[in-house]
Order: structure tokens, then sequence, then C-alpha cells
């Protein structure tokens, strides 16, 4: 007699689950350029962050409003000096234990005493009071919760420390946890048990860093990678092209630009730097070096960055006749090689830009070629990026070509704080300050009425517009290349969360 | 033999002193501030590095005299202990761990493989000397060994693992990951060495006892397999000695382009980033990689000839 369902049938039907039960445990194999150098926070915190193995109190969604992290909820007292922020219910570490707002404050208090952004805000004290954390301000920062969204405030559990005090595991609190992890470039990940909130779709992550963009581009086109980050822009079209891809590109709040010494003779006269921001090509550049004609910055905030970016700004645009009289009028007159000269001295110096973004270099050859054009030699000087902030301290520096990240706060105070203060900073501006402007981002520091804020905004960046310390060159994209294997990506232009969790395998 | 063992013992020896202290003294030379280096190497480009930098020179006790940064630094070296990377935090030993396992699979992958192409296309070429095999391994080593790494690693790419999918571009983990980059070093490698092996059987052929081995009947393949083998495979396995250097130097190189977390890459990261111990650890890793090749060599090419050597 034959029996009921055939044996032949079974054995199919198991062979087909197993497969399908292989595929889901597949993992999701993840490129990007980042290496995980050291485990500290400070260094390769943003990796976990972005991978969603740690959490930080505070999360932005993919239009730059602050939503919740680790904290449902936060308030300010009335006198803006006092905030309170709501631990979520159930929040558990991927060793068990519970995240407690004891646990919170610790890790913020030693944050704040280190060497990242959070070390900027004028905290007087961070105290626990049941399930929230309480942090007192020394004066009003309305700023405060986008702090706490930048990857040094990850919050860890007390069994990530060991005996030296040092960082020695990472234990978060995010839907993945660390399954092995070969500093520096690979990390696998699987879906954390202790996890309360919704299932992620892919059990297992294979991340690994691979510096070169080139072979990137290679692992995507031959699927040997489903996800991976950051294209370089030569290969973009390539990659548009394959059938099997699904590229992504995305405007990121970052901004290369001329950092110019404002207290060398060359560059104190504010008319010599607007001659040289009229002698730059910026379209030109940006159609031939990043493939995209719309990246060329006509003010210095993308217009990613809502609110910093005011449509009614008359545009930085080139204009040669423009720059040649502002020039004349500054008292530079041609000698006779073509080069400027005023006193005897020719207008000659070191443009300083670095290879850590691979278009940096190309992009200052390019600027050397166009301000010749009206009569300005720079020599192009590629190094190090440390040696733009040592050169900035030593008041040595003449001109660097930077590439400046305005989303390390989601707020652009932070980093406008930090960059046009006295003195100025690392990447900010070198000999030059402003009184008004320091007044404003002060005044705006501690106004959180959006309304309020918008007149001084718009008067802050038409003073940088008018005095140009940083001459604006390019804006950026981001490119993400996604197999078609997988959905549900989705991109951050602020890149503070991958959204891993939230992608899964396509049918 | 015993001399042979104890003479690359004492070049190990010097190899550690020479190592250490060059390392020191090249990197303090390079220019630039080494705790803004570091603080660089640390936290990333977009970060402002002034007050870490500050930091770390007190961290790193960069501010004290020079000649006393060196005896601190020999002095660790003296008592074994390679430190700590200055920009990972991690002991240099785990970090050497790691790397150095990547390295050696990778080296010794791509020398395997150039062992079962180079020398038996060379023998193939030296039994017939100026006949098509010869001429063609000619051109072949000429093409293959003028073509830096890097671009012999890109056509290797694109050839196996785009147009046929055959091998991962990049990565490391399994076999897998390992053939394209093996390939890469394997074929620059058997290039010269199926030369040499060519010149050693073509040497070999000529002789006498050879020609006495052909008249007196013996098979060709007995011959070859008795007599030619043995002889010719001295200079080849001198040789390998030196083809590690060129395996070191294409390490760095393929290292970089197909993502292997191989000593290669650390050191050019420990280099930009001013990281002493791991610059000192990695060269040390290398140069002593290389006395202990030499030092097989050696054993192996003792036992292949065992009479003594003519002063």
């Amino acid at each position: 007699m034959e029996p009921p369902v055939s044996r032949k049938f079974v054995a199919i039907a198991i062979a087909m689950l197993a497969m399908s039960g292989m595929a889901a445990a597949k993992p999701l194999k993840v490129v990007g350029p980042w290496e995980i150098a050291g485990i500290d926070p400070a260094q390769s915190g943003f990796v976990f962050s972005r991978m969603q193995v740690a959490e930080t109190l505070v999360s932005v969604d993919t239009d730059g409003k602050l939503t919740a992290g680790l904290a449902t909820s936060w308030s300010t007292s009335e006198d803006g000096l006092a905030w309170r922020f709501r631990l979520r219910d159930g929040a558990r570490f991927h060793d068990d234990s519970p995240v407690t707002a004891a646990v919170v404050a610790d890790t913020l208090r030693k944050v704040q005493g280190g060497a990242g952004v959070f070390s900027q805000v004028p905290v007087a004290g961070i105290e626990p009071d049941g399930q929230d954390v309480v942090i007192r301000l020394s004066k009003p920062f309305a700023a405060l919760p986008a702090y706490l969204v930048n990857f040094t405030t990850i919050i860890l559990a007390p069994s990530s420390v060991g005996s030296s005090g040092k960082v020695e595991r990472i234990v978060g609190s995010g839907p993945y946890r660390v399954k092995s992890l070969t500093p520096p470039l690979n990390m696998q990940l699987e879906v954390a048990p202790a996890w309360a909130g919704a299932k992620p779709g892919v059990a297992e992550v294979d991340y690994q860093a691979v510096g070169q963009g080139e072979t990137r581009a290679l692992m995507a086109e031959s699927g040997e990678a489903d996800l991976v980050f950051s294209m370089l822009p030569v290969s973009v079209e390539r990659l548009k092209r394959n059938p099997n891809l699904d590229v992504r590109i995305a405007t990121i709040p970052r901004t290369r630009m001329l950092k110019v010494n404002a207290a060398s003779p060359l560059f104190s006269d504010v008319r010599v730097r607007r001659a040289i921001s009229a002698a730059l090509d910026r379209e030109g550049t940006t159609r031939v070096i990043l493939r995209n004609a719309d990246l060329a910055a006509t003010q210095l905030f993308p217009k990613a960055l809502a609110g910093w970016n005011d449509p009614e700004l008359p545009p930085l645009k080139r204009d040669l006749a423009a720059a040649k009289a502002l020039l004349a009028e500054a008292g530079w007159t041609p000698g006779a090689d073509g080069i400027l000269q005023k006193d005897g001295k020719p207008f000659s110096f070191t443009l300083l830009t670095y290879a850590s973004w691979p278009e940096l270099p190309p992009i200052a050859t390019a600027i050397q070629a166009q301000l010749k054009q009206v009569g300005i030699d720079a020599k192009v000087s590629v190094g190090n990026s440390s040696e733009i902030p040592a050169r900035h301290k030593d008041g040595t520096l003449e001109m660097g070509l930077v590439s400046r990240l305005y989303s390390i706060v989601p707020d652009a105070i932070g980093t406008l704080r930090d960059d046009y203060k006295a003195g100025g900073s690392d990447w900010g501006a070198t000999g030059w300050s402003s009184d008004e402007l320091n007044a404003l981002v002060e005044t705006m520091a501690q106004t959180s009425d959006p309304a309020a804020r918008a007149p001084m905004q718009k008067r802050a960046i038409a003073i940088l517009q008018s005095e140009l310390p940083s001459i604006p060159v390019t804006w950026s994209e981001l490119a993400i290349v996604a197999n078609k294997r997988v959905t549900g990506l989705r991109v951050d232009p602020l890149e503070v969360n991958y959204g891993l969790a939230s992608i899964r395998w396509a049918q | 033999m015993q001399r042979l063992v104890l003479a690359r013992l004492l070049q190990a020896g010097l190899v550690v002193l020479v190592v250490g202290i060059l390392c020191f003294v090249l990197v303090r030379a390079l220019p630039g501030d080494p705790a803004m280096r570091i603080a660089a190497g640390r936290y990333g480009p977009d970060a402002n590095i002034t007050e870490a930098a500050e930091q770390v020179r007190r961290e790193l006790g960069l501010d004290q005299p020079l000649l006393v940064q060196l005896g601190t630094s020999l002095g660790q070296l003296a008592r074994l202990d390679l430190g700590h990377s200055v920009v990972t935090g991690l002991p240099i030993t785990k970090e050497l761990r790691i790397q150095l396992g990547a390295t050696l699979w990778l080296s010794g992958s791509a020398l395997v493989l150039s062992l079962l192409l180079g020398p038996p296309i060379g023998l193939l070429a030296g039994l017939r000397r100026g006949g098509w095999v010869d001429n063609a391994s000619l051109g072949g080593a000429i093409v293959l060994r003028s073509l830096p790494p890097f671009v012999l690693g890109l056509l290797l790419i694109l050839i196996f693992a785009m147009l046929l999918g055959l091998f991962p571009p990049a990565g490391y983990g399994t076999w897998r990951d390992l053939a394209l980059p093996a390939l890469t070093l394997a074929l620059g490698l058997a290039a010269v060495s199926s030369r040499v092996a060519r010149d050693a059987v073509a040497a070999v052929v000529r002789t006498p006892y050879l020609a006495f081995a052909r008249l007196k009947g013996l098979p060709e393949p007995v011959v070859v397999r008795r007599h030619v083998l043995r002889n010719a495979a001295i200079p080849v396995v001198s040789y390998l000695a030196l083809q590690a250097i060129y395996l070191i130097e294409g390490v760095v190189v393929v290292e970089t382009l197909f993502g292997i977390p191989g000593i290669g890459h650390a050191l050019v990261h420990a280099v930009i980033a001013r990281d002493v111990p791991m610059v000192q650890g990695t060269a040390l890793a290398m140069g002593l990689l290389f006395v202990v090749i030499a030092a097989a060599v050696d054993l192996t090419c003792h036992w292949l000839d065992p009479r003594p050597k003519r002063i």
C-alpha cells in the first residue's frame, strides 16, 4: 500500500525547508571603508552605532529630526538648566544586565571628561533619578539633545570595561550584538536575544572593511557583497547600469572648503578672499571630479542641513573679471611673469591638503590651475590630515583644502560654535573671528524656538558668506549600493544609523 | 649543521637590535608632530585633534628627551615586551598574532603555488633548451615579472572575479578569498624561479654524468628523477631565500588591494600614524621571518647536498 504522503515528497520538502533555512541564515555581507582601529568608543564608536550594536540616548530620522534612542523622551526645566531624559522601559544590554539610569550617568560622565564633542557642552553634573537621567548645565544650552546623538556618547554595559579601566569589548543595547571582532578589518554580528523591539529581518551580518574604493566597486559588481557603502564618483555610473544593483545617492552635510589664514598678509584683506572665491570654477570641478555639477557649493551649508541653507542668499559664482578687479583694488599688480605682486613680494603660497579623502588632491590641483588664471601662484602639498591642525596651532598655515563634516552633531550649531570661536579651531577659521557672529551663536545655542532662531541663522550665514574665513568649494554625496537580493534599505544622510535591522532578503 | 643554526640565531639577535634602533630613529626623524599624527590615527580626519594630541603627548611621554625615549623603547625590547599600539591600545603581540597569521597564510600559499608552477615549467624548458617551451616560458616570465603586483592583481580580479565569477575580489576568511592574492604573488615568483630552474636543469643536462646516464640506456623519466632533480634543486632552493624579499615587498601591496588584514597593511598604517611600537613589531616580524626562511633554506640545501663546502 502506498504511504499517504510519498517518501520522496517528504525528502524534497525537508531539503527545501533546509535550503530556505540556510538562505535565511546566510549572513548579510556589508562592505564599508571604515576600519575598526581600536575598540574605544571615541575612536570607532561610529561603526558600532551605525551597525546598531550600541545605542545613544537620542537618535535622528532620515529628515534630520531628533527621535528617540535609548531615551524615549526628554524635557527641560523652566530655566533651561536641568534636562531630564526618560530611559526606554525594559532595555537590556547584550550581557542581559538592565540599562539603568546609574549606568547611563556613569558613561556620560566619563565621556564628558574625554576629548569628544560632548566635552564642549557646559555640563555641571549628571545624576540618575529613578528611570530618568538628569543633566544639569551651568548655562542654558538648547542643543544638548543633538550632542547626545554623537557616537562618542554610546551607552555600553559596565562589563565592557576591563580591569585597566579601558573598554575591552562592546556590550551594547542594540538589536545586533558582536559575534566576533577581528580588528581592524572584520566584524561579525548576530541578532541579540536581549533586544525587546521588532526582530531584525537578517539574522547575521558580516562587516568587511575594504579601504580601496575600486575594490569596493568590484565587490558590489561581482555580487560578493550585499551592501556596499561609499563608492567613488567614477564607479557610480558603471554601477547604475548594472541590472542587479540598486544605487542610492544621498547628499550629506559635508563641505569641502578652503581654510584660509586670515591673519596672513596675503589673505587678511577680505577683497582678496572674495577674489579667490570668484576665481574658482566650482561647476567644472564638481562636474569632472565628483561627476555631479549640482555639488558646486553656492554657500557654506548644503541644502541637506535644514534651516542652515538660505535659498535667497546671492550664490558664490565664478567671475574672473570681478576677481581681477578686486585683487587690483587690494593693491596687487601683475608682475613680468604674470604672477601678482605687492611691495616686491609675489602672491605665492602653499595649499595644503590630505589624501584621506581621495578627491581632495585632484580638487586642490584644479584650484591651483584656476588661481593661476588670476595671477595667484599656489603650490599644492599633499600631506597627512594632522598637518592642518598642527599648522593652524603654530600659525604657519597659509591655506588648506579640507573636508568638513557638519553632522558630527546633527544641529550645525555644534560645529559652528567650535569652528568660528575666537582663536578658530582645527578645521574652522584661522586668524579670523567676528564678535557679532560669536554673540549670535551663543544666543542661538540657548534658543530652542525655531522661529526665533531663523533670523539669527540667516544673519550668521550672511556674515560667513560675506567675510569668507572659509571659502566653500563643493558639497558632498554618499553613494550606497545594494544588491537587488536585499530590500528595506534606507539611507541616512547624517550617517548616524544604517538601519540594518530593517533590511530583509528580497523574496 | 650546528654552525648553520648558530649563525642564524646570531643573525636573529642582530636583526632585533638593529630593527629596534632603526625603527625608533627613522619614525622620529619623519617630519610632523608625532602626537598629532597619533591622534589623527586614533580619531580620524574629521575630529578636532589639538586637545586629543596634548592628551596623547602626556600619555606617551613624547615631551621627554629623545635619548630617554630611545632608552625606554630598547629596555622594553630587551625584556621581550613589545608594548601596546599607541593607536588602538591593543598589545602588539595580540595584533601581530592576527596579522602575522593572515600574512603567513598568504605568503605560504603563494610560495606553494609558485613551487607548483615555476620549477616544473623550468624543468621542461631546461630539458630541451631552445625549444618552444623554453621560448614561451621566457616570454611569459618577462611579462609577468615586469607587471607590478598591483596591476597583476587587478587583472586577475577582472578575469576571475568579474568575468568568470570564480573567486571573490577581496576579503579574508576562506580559502576562496586567498586564491587570487596568492596567485598574484605566485605568478611573479614563479616567473623568476622557472628561469632559475631552467638554467639549473640546462647546466645539469650538459654534464658528462648525465650524458653517461643516457648512454647507459636509462629511460628519460628515470634519468630526470634520479640525476637531474636533486642536482638542479640546489640553485632553485637557495634562490627561494632571495625570493622571500619579493614576497615581503609584494605582500604590502597585495594586502592593501585585496583587503587582507596582514603585516604589510598594518605596517603602512603604522608608519602613517607614527605608531612606533607597531612599526617595530611588524618590522621585527618581517625581519625575523626572513631569517627563518633563510635558515630553512640553509638546512634544505644542506640536506640536498651534504658535501662539506670548500672554503
